[in-house]
């Protein structure tokens, strides 16, 4: 298998002790994810009912739940995100150790959702970023399983001597933002039937 | 008729609209609430609306009700939008004003005299875009995305505004200086006027 | 269940002056050391505040001085929004707002704008919303139960509640495709009449909802945590919840018998054999207490709604305001016109104001709308009554102790997508 990255090892049996040692860690790590719901709006709703008897996300190694951000693997952001909560959000990511991933739940943390105005967050992303995208409104606890499946997938797929494979914390630049002007204004434009409604009557 | 109303009008519910001028609100309000055969000893909602019509004047709206006559009134105040926007505060009168008028001063700038601490409520402290529920605010706001998302993450979400944690935190020191010179003068429940965009 | 039995229940074994063994009570008088208060930041992400509230408390070692919230974390501008949508198009914002109870939001704000646009609606879609009311005022208090067990300690109850959280769900689901934003009313109708087999699920929940009720009954009121926890904790005077505008199981727990269904009556209620519960005391117990009887209440209610329900249609014969069928709109030209005007347009209400109040599962949920003749309002108010019953919990938590606030800020059943709108 060709490596990718800074590590070029010509030695086989590195290669596969490096294999190794991922694929234990990797495995141990998506199987005992600890969530940490920053739940703010209707979409927690329908995360306390993935918790409850019927979908039961402890099945899938999330049977803890960490209300503390220290102690917590990934943040799943449920709910809209008002400008307000955004440096609550980001303190919460600044809190938590590495590893971290983070699972945006629902149309409006992932995009502003139906809140095209002056005080929602057009999409998490400026802030935080994010690896699961799971769309709806609310999304189903069906949905927030998959997203969920989806994540151990890509953790599997992560490495720890691998430098492009490897998580490395994203700090805010000296402005304070997470990407560029130019690119938060470019994601944040309206788009489908919000480009209507600027017209009040 | 109400002593000191301007006039009477009955909404499309069949509910009284009584107006009153700004300066004999409190009088008025005294007048419901005491009176005998009124006793409006509860108030649902402390709202304002502002046209889209330039000319017509900012209403601030109190909705009032009587739960021993199981009764409603509704009373309203003009305000000319060119002038001060100010009201005297009912607080002493119905506790529950007391948030209900600080989202009035929030969303639409109305200054309530007497209120016990008039701040933002629902949009936070440093906000510098204006008053969002009024018409000439544009519905994405002033300030451009990144802006916003800048201020956003500038902003420190354990800060103290309110006077009481000033006072316990002892955190007048961390207070914007723009601020902390609005409260040396004794200005609180007034927000410069918004940058024109 | 008397205070002293609570005393004794809370207990320790121990001995006595003398060496005997006995049974040392665990609250005891702690002696005055004075000291430093402390300014203490609860929020805005703690899982016992419901959602995204931030209280700075003052404590004086345990005990709450000064409790001081702040709130709009979660403030999503719906009023705004709503002056930039037709009447119809706000429906979905509803469901947003207090969604633990999506259902009662849409029928609030339909009846709004049925008022301002002075139309009556058919009686099957009068006694279909009904059911839409209660049935959100179960889930609500469910989320309550669950939510508040788990506050002061108990588990189980959260899971037996959602349990029957998912049943309602999927009967919402049956109706209208979503489990939780149903945008289920239209002005002037409903989005879609009941689906077969629907009446006789409703009806197989109505059997055997009250048989969790009863089991959280039994976990829950006798239990002397529960009760320890609850009883004279964050108690409110008639007159206080009065001064404070408190509506809902809030105001009913006080003492004042005020409820929208029995005294503004809407959509009929008049007619439905139903009792009010009224506490007593005004603290968190007589809250719960208030809360539980009336889901037994709402599920009564239910029951004689189902029994009546009449045939017909569920739409009003007005195609200014409903839209007409797809197989009509694509086959006959004025139907075709009705429909795209609605759509390009929308309904157009007179120039005027309507305020109308229903009794929500938090309390007075108010909708007031003022138009000026266009399709659009020009404000849409929502009088929020968690908002407001919030704004009475510095006056409550006073005096108490920190883990009490937890107990009080649960009673007031919160949820912040209303507080903040």
């Amino acid at each position: 298998m060709k490596r990718v990255g800074e590590v070029h090892s010509s030695n086989y049996l590195l290669a596969k002790f490096h294999d190794l040692v991922d694929w234990a860690v990797n495995s141990s790590r998506a199987n005992s994810l600890w969530p940490m719901p920053f739940g703010t709006a209707c979409c927690a709703i329908e995360f306390m009912a993935t918790a409850a008897s019927r979908f039961d996300f402890a099945r899938f190694g999330m049977e803890r739940q960490a209300f503390s951000p220290r102690q917590a693997d990934v943040l799943i952001c449920a709910g809209r995100l008002p400008f307000k909560l955004a440096p609550v959000i980001r303190r919460i990511y600044d809190q938590m150790p590495q590893p971290k991933w983070v699972i945006s739940m629902g149309a409006c943390a992932s995009t502003g959702g139906i809140f095209d105005n002056y005080s929602m967050v057009q999409g998490i992303d400026t802030i935080v970023p994010v690896d699961v995208y799971v769309p709806g409104c609310p999304p189903r606890p069906e949905g927030l399983l998959y997203g969920i499946l989806l994540l151990h997938k890509k953790i599997k797929g992560e490495s720890l001597f691998d430098a492009v494979r490897r998580r490395d914390e994203q700090p805010l630049d000296e402005k304070g933002l997470r990407l560029s002007p130019e690119t938060i204004d470019e994601i944040s434009e309206p788009f489908g039937n919000s480009v209507h409604q600027f017209r009040s009557s | 008729m109400i002593p000191g109303a301007l006039r009477e009008a009955v909404a499309r519910d069949g509910e009284t609209i009584v107006y009153v001028p700004r300066e004999r609100l409190l009088d008025v309000m005294t007048w419901l609430k005491e009176t005998p055969g009124q006793e409006f000893d509860y108030l649902v909602d402390v709202t304002a609306v502002e046209y889209r019509d330039r000319e017509r004047p900012l209403e601030v709206v109190y909705f009032l009700r009587s739960l021993k006559r199981r009764a409603d009134i509704r009373v309203k105040l003009e305000l000319d939008p060119s002038e001060e926007l100010w009201v005297d505060s009912v607080w002493e009168l119905w506790h529950g004003a007391d948030w209900l008028e600080r989202e009035v001063f929030d969303m639409f700038g109305v200054t309530f005299r007497g209120h016990p601490d008039l701040r933002r409520i629902l949009m936070w402290e440093t906000y510098a875009e204006g008053y969002p529920l009024r018409k000439s605010f544009p519905l994405r706001g002033r300030f451009s995305r990144a802006e916003q998302v800048r201020q956003a993450l500038n902003a420190n979400p354990e800060a103290h505004y309110s006077l009481e944690e000033l006072s316990i935190a002892d955190a007048a020191g961390d207070l914007p200086d723009e601020m902390r010179d609005r409260l040396r003068r004794g200005e609180r429940g007034v927000i410069p006027e918004p940058p024109s965009p | 269940m008397s205070k002293r039995t609570v005393e004794m229940a809370l207990a320790t074994p121990g001995v006595d002056a003398e060496g005997r063994p006995t049974r040392v009570p665990l609250a005891t008088q702690e002696p005055d050391l004075g000291g430093e208060h402390l300014l203490v930041n609860i929020g805005p992400q703690h899982p016992a505040t419901h959602g995204v509230l931030r209280l700075v408390v003052e404590l004086d070692g345990e005990t709450v001085v000064r409790c001081i919230p702040h709130v709009g974390y979660l403030h999503s501008g719906f009023e705004k929004l709503g002056e930039y949508r037709h009447y119809n198009q706000i429906i979905p914002l509803t469901d947003r707002t207090d969604y633990l109870s999506p259902m009662a939001n849409n029928v609030g704000f339909a009846l709004a704008a049925e008022k301002l646009m002075g139309i009556d609606i058919t009686p099957r879609c009068t006694v279909l919303r009904v059911i839409a009311c209660e049935m959100s005022r179960i889930i609500s208090h469910m989320v309550w139960l669950g939510t508040t067990s788990i506050d002061l300690g108990a588990f189980t109850p959260f899971l037996w509640a959602f349990q029957e959280r998912e049943r309602i769900y999927d009967l919402q689901e049956m109706w209208t495709g979503a489990r939780l934003t149903t945008s289920v009313t239209r002005v002037g109708g409903l989005m879609a009449d009941i689906p077969d087999r629907f009446v006789e699920k409703l009806r197989e929940f109505t059997q055997t909802f009250p048989k969790t009720l009863g089991e959280i009954d039994r976990v829950l009121t006798r239990n002397a945590v529960w009760v320890g926890r609850t009883q004279n904790v964050g108690a409110l005077t008639a007159a206080e919840a009065t001064n404070y505008s408190l509506s809902g199981p809030m105001l009913r727990a006080s003492g004042v018998g005020y409820d929208v269904r029995k005294d503004k009556p809407y959509l009929g209620y008049e007619t439905y054999d139903f009792d009010v519960p009224v506490g007593e005391h005004g603290d968190v117990y007589d809250r719960y207490l208030v809360r539980l009887e009336e889901c037994y209440q709402s599920n009564r209610i239910l029951q004689q709604a189902v029994d009546r329900l009449p045939d017909g249609p569920i739409n009003v014969d007005d195609p200014r305001v409903i839209l007409p069928s797809k197989t009509r709109a694509m086959s006959d030209m004025e139907a075709m016109i009705f429909h795209f005007k609605q759509v390009m347009e929308g309904v157009k209400a007179p120039v005027g104001e309507a305020y109308i109040g229903i009794e929500n599962p938090k309390g007075e949920l108010g909708n007031y709308l003022v138009s000026d003749g266009t399709a659009k309002p020009v404000r849409w108010r929502i009088r929020p009554p968690s908002f407001i019953n919030l704004s009475a919990l510095p006056k409550m938590a006073e005096g108490h102790l920190l883990s009490d606030l937890i107990a009080i800020n649960a009673s007031v059943d919160i949820v912040m997508g209303e507080v903040d709108r």
